[in-house]
């Protein structure tokens, strides 16, 4: 099992070294000339020229690759054009904020979605899981961002259940010590606090995990339809063994294998949806930064994040690849 | 073959008139018609058959097993006299496993992949003797043993996928056999095996059962099977019994065409080099319906004009070897026997 | 990425025997399906009226696209909403909805199937070399899906997009850059798969070429998968270029109609004309709606395991 884990980190590197070539090489590939380029419109030749020594445009292209990987292990990216602050540091500022909107988004998706999809795949041909499949056929298609539009309109504008933006209302006056809001306030035992945190957390997370709720109905339908043919289970129904046994030892543990294997895509999904619904939602995560940097062409954000999302992206999914061992005992002696 | 046999005790499974109709998309489909069997304590019966004549679905519908909002199951299956269709879900659910068991056919899916054999058999235990954990460890542990897998404690830890395939259709007798049920159903349970397997696991059965005193209805279409194994023989054909008999009226006079065509088509080791064999003609699937004719008149060497115009009844008779064998045949022109009763 | 739950149980994506056992033509079976299947049609019969719309824009549109000329009637505080001779009112910079609908339509018919197209050449090419040749140009090639995989597609896209310039091109690379790493591993598979089989072994023991065997065996049978990817990469395409009109990376041209440009300008307005975001969104939408519905009913319509 150890071997198993340590061959798949090993194949991590050359995916990470693939990666950081591709990104080294992206932001050469730029149009004219690449100090011109990351200083946008704020180009003047001293700040070309300070530019040009800071990132060793005008050094053979091997010396820059050798500073740009040892950039790359001191985990230091430059600063944003924008603001001109440290990519690392406004990464692990705004981190606490999307990972608690993704979680969220997740439980959402999870909570909701492997229920409805079992009840969907026990009554199948029925009523309801009609209404399950058009539902979740739909929410696979809508794009984040208009969700994202359409809840702020109806909930948030028009209904005013739900704050429409930002994280937390200015009015209150929290401590924040690890940055997640809601844990905050728990920790600190600002009640209010939390609770307002998790009241604006709602419209966003619902935003976010939608796609995600979505494609978990499915693969549970799709799952639990086939595992409720299989052979064990008529044995465990032979058995006389009561209902709820039957129905978590023998077929939920065999059905969620499947939905296991995509957690670590919806991980991509959240990410990624996370750029487009925290700008909605004026929600201040790397999401909405991201956004800023790139509608103004930040490089040296946009590279930095970048490279960081996909760190972070690959790591759930080996998580998930080492994770599945503990279910499935078939996969373990490899 | 020794084991104790009630000369007249109650029949332990009495089944009557039994009909399974499936509702599907395209109709309704009657799979098993006008069954009617007994069990008696310890008895071995054998239910005979090609694939679609039933046997399977009957199996299911006394283990009540059948999904019961596409099945509609009419008749009477009564086990120590009591109705079972009578009964509700959780009643039947208290009986399997407990007092019926089943093991079916193919050993390679039945088992749950993610979940270790030790589980597999302790939560029968747990479910309808209350043991605990522990406790069910230990005696699923010996009950491995008694189906010849050695060092059975430890093995209580492995998964399904490795163990062989006869292996695991002992570790599915040991699961059955755990509560040690008075009637055990086996469906077909070594045709998914190896040729050298079938033998010992058969013989295991066999063991296992007349060592308890437990029922046995054997499902079969090898014929070969029941020789060894059963007392009581019932031919079915496209959902119905077609013949009834003891062991050796049935080998020895077979009465219905069908059941003299499983006889003459066994190899046997006895018939002259390069002789053909003589299979029955045509397929399962070219039946008629019972409703005006005999389902088996399209391959049916002793067909006459009735046999596509009428259905033959099942008609009972005593033989006189033993009091209480069942004897039935449903047939317009029987196979001519050779010896007077 | 394709977002309709590409690792389905059903063995989806595996390549399948040309004849079936039954006797049908595989084709034929498949076309049956299709036509049974209420869901399979409602699919087919949007992304008919989308591509006839799209195909058709300057017969369909009323008017031309973005023309502004009635900016005039257009207020901070409202937009004209439907009129007579503007069926679904104007957008906000006064321009016909309608006409902008229908030329976005256009927009992203040209720029999805560009970008597909484009994607599933490359990452056909890549997954069959990949698959057939084995050793070390399989693992160069896999590294490379690998790298390109651990970035979520959406940031991928816009990476690409957003180095190589705001145009119509460089959204159509970039969202093909996206869709390679599926179809280099659906070809590769497929390749692979297929080299085992029988069939191709017969071929191989009878003598045939090598390539010959790839082009009349194995491409023919990868093209049942290939294409009900492709339809369902179409589906995430359309999402995606709208996505990247939205962050800003789309075609700069604002004569250019494209629905999620139209769903950016609409943020402003919200609170008043919700409609001029509704629309563009639900077109997005329903197309998209329409392709996934379609290729999923071809998915389950080529596949012969089929309980029905």
């Amino acid at each position: 099992m150890l071997r198993f884990a340590l061959r798949r980190l090993a194949l991590l590197v050359p995916v990470l070294f693939g990666l950081s070539v591709l990104l080294f090489v992206w932001i050469r590939v730029l149009p004219g000339d690449p100090a011109r380029a990351l200083l946008g419109e704020r180009a003047t030749p001293a700040g070309i020229k300070q530019i040009r020594e800071l990132y060793g445009f005008d050094k053979p292209l091997l010396e820059q690759y050798w500073a740009y990987l040892g950039q790359l292990v001191r985990l230091d990216f430059g600063n944003s054009i924008r603001d001109g602050r440290p990519v690392t540091e406004t990464f692990f500022e705004q981190f606490p904020a999307t990972v608690e909107l993704a979680l969220f988004a997740i439980l959402f998706a999870v909570v909701l979605g492997i229920p409805l999809g079992y009840a969907a795949a026990r009554r199948r041909g029925e009523a309801v899981d009609g209404v399950v499949i058009t539902g979740s056929l739909l929410g696979v298609v809508v794009p984040v961002f208009f969700l994202a539009i359409l809840l702020k309109l109806v909930f948030a504008i028009q209904l005013d259940w739900f704050p429409t933006s930002s994280r937390q209302d200015p009015r209150i006056d929290a401590t924040h010590i690890t940055n997640f809001y809601v844990l905050d306030g728990l920790l600190t035992r600002e009640f209010d606090a939390s609770w307002d945190a998790l009241v604006h957390l709602v419209l966003p997370a619902v935003a976010l995990g939608t796609i995600p709720l979505a494609i978990i109905v499915r693969i549970t339908r799709a799952s639990v339809s086939e595992v409720l043919n299989e052979d064990y289970v008529r044995t465990a129904d032979a058995k006389g063994l009561h209902p709820p046994v039957v129905r978590r030892r023998h077929v939920l543990r065999n059905a969620m294998l499947p939905v296991l294997t995509t957690i670590g895509l919806q991980v991509g999904l959240l990410l990624s949806g996370a750029v487009l619904t925290e700008t909605v939602f004026s929600f201040n995560g790397i999401g909405s930064y991201l956004f800023d940097a790139i509608s103004q062409r930040d490089y040296p954000v946009l590279q930095g994040y970048i490279l960081f999302i996909a760190l972070i992206y690959s790591l759930v999914n080996l998580a998930v690849d080492l994770g599945y061992g503990l279910f499935d005992p078939r996969v373990r002696v490899s | 073959m020794t084991r104790p046999v009630g000369v007249r005790s109650e029949p332990l499974l009495e089944v009557e008139d039994l009909a399974v109709v499936f509702h599907g998309s395209r109709g309704d489909v009657e799979a098993v018609s006008e069954v009617s069997f007994s069990v008696r304590p310890g008895e071995h019966v054998a239910l005979v058959g090609e694939s679609g004549s039933g046997k399977s679905v009957t199996a299911l519908a006394v283990m009540g097993l059948l999904p019961p909002r596409s099945t509609t199951v009419r008749g009477s299956i009564r086990y120590d006299g009591d109705e079972l269709l009578d009964l509700d879900a959780r009643s039947r659910r208290d009986l399997r496993g407990a007092e019926m068991a089943m093991i079916f056919q193919d050993p390679m899916t039945s088992l749950n992949p993610v979940v270790p054999i030790g589980v597999q058999i302790g939560e029968v235990l747990q479910r309808h003797k209350g043991l605990r954990k522990t406790e069910a460890r230990e005696v699923s542990g010996d009950l491995l043993g008694r189906v010849g897998i050695s060092d059975g404690k430890r093995r209580l830890k492995e998964y399904p996928h490795q163990l062989s395939g006869g292996m695991r259709q002992r570790v599915l007798i040991a699961i059955a056999l755990a509560c040690e049920p008075r009637l055990l159903i086996a469906d077909e349970p070594t045709t998914a095996l190896d040729v050298t397997i079938q033998a010992q696991i058969l013989e295991l059965l066999r063991e296992l059962v007349s060592g308890t005193g437990t029922a046995l209805v054997m499902i079969t279409h090898d014929l070969g099977v029941v020789a060894g194994l059963c007392d009581e023989v019932h031919v079915m054909y496209s959902g119905r019994v077609v013949e009834s008999a003891p062991r050796r009226s049935l080998f020895g006079e077979p009465r219905h065409p069908y059941t003299g065509g499983l006889l003459g088509s066994i190899p046997r080791l006895d018939s002259a080099r390069g002789e053909p064999l003589t299979p029955i003609p045509g397929s399962p699937n070219d039946a008629l319906p019972w409703t005006h004719s005999c389902a088996f008149a399209p391959r049916c060497g002793n067909r006459v004009d009735k046999c596509t115009v009428q259905t033959p009844a099942l008609r009972g008779s005593e033989h006189a070897s033993r009091p209480g064998d069942e004897q039935a045949l449903r047939c317009f022109n029987p196979l001519d026997t050779r010896e007077a009763s | 990425m394709s977002i309709a739950a590409p690792t389905e149980p059903s063995g989806a994506g595996q390549p399948t025997p040309v004849a079936d056992v039954a006797g049908e033509s595989l084709l034929r079976g498949a076309w049956r399906r299709l036509r049974r299947s209420p869901l399979a049609i409602a699919g087919a019969a949007i992304v008919l009226v989308f591509v006839v719309v799209a195909l058709a824009a300057p017969l369909l549109a009323p008017y031309e696209p973005a023309s502004t000329q009635w900016a005039g009637l257009v207020t901070p505080q409202s937009v004209p909403g439907p009129a007579p001779d503007h069926l679904l009112g104007l957008d906000s910079f006064g321009s016909d909805m309608l006409t902008q609908l229908i030329y976005g339509a256009r927009q992203s018919l040209i720029v999805g199937v560009v970008s597909t197209v484009l994607g599933l050449s490359v990452g056909a090419t890549l997954g069959l070399a990949a698959g057939g040749f084995g050793g070390k140009v399989d693992t160069i090639v896999m590294r490379l899906v690998d790298v390109l995989l651990s970035i979520p597609s959406l940031l991928l896209a816009v990476s690409v997009a957003a180095v190589i310039g705001q145009s119509q091109l460089s959204v159509m690379i970039a969202i093909g850059v996206a869709q390679v790493p599926v179809f280099a591993r659906l070809l590769r598979g497929s390749m692979m798969l297929q080299s085992k089989s029988d069939y191709v072994l017969a071929a191989d023991a009878l003598g045939i070429r090598r390539r010959r065997i790839v082009m009349g065996h194995v491409l023919p049978n990868s093209m049942g998968p290939t294409i009900v990817q492709a339809t369902l990469a179409l589906a995430t395409a359309i999402i995606e270029v709208a996505a990247l009109s939205f962050l800003g990376l789309g075609d700069g041209d604002p004569a250019v109609a494209e629905w999620g440009r139209m769903l950016v300008a609409a943020q402003e307005r919200f609170g008043n004309d919700p409609r001029l975001a509704v629309y563009p969104g639900v077109c997005i939408a329903i197309t998209a709606l329409g392709f996934t519905l379609f290729g999923e009913a071809l998915r389950e319509a080529l596949d012969p395991r089929q309980r029905r």
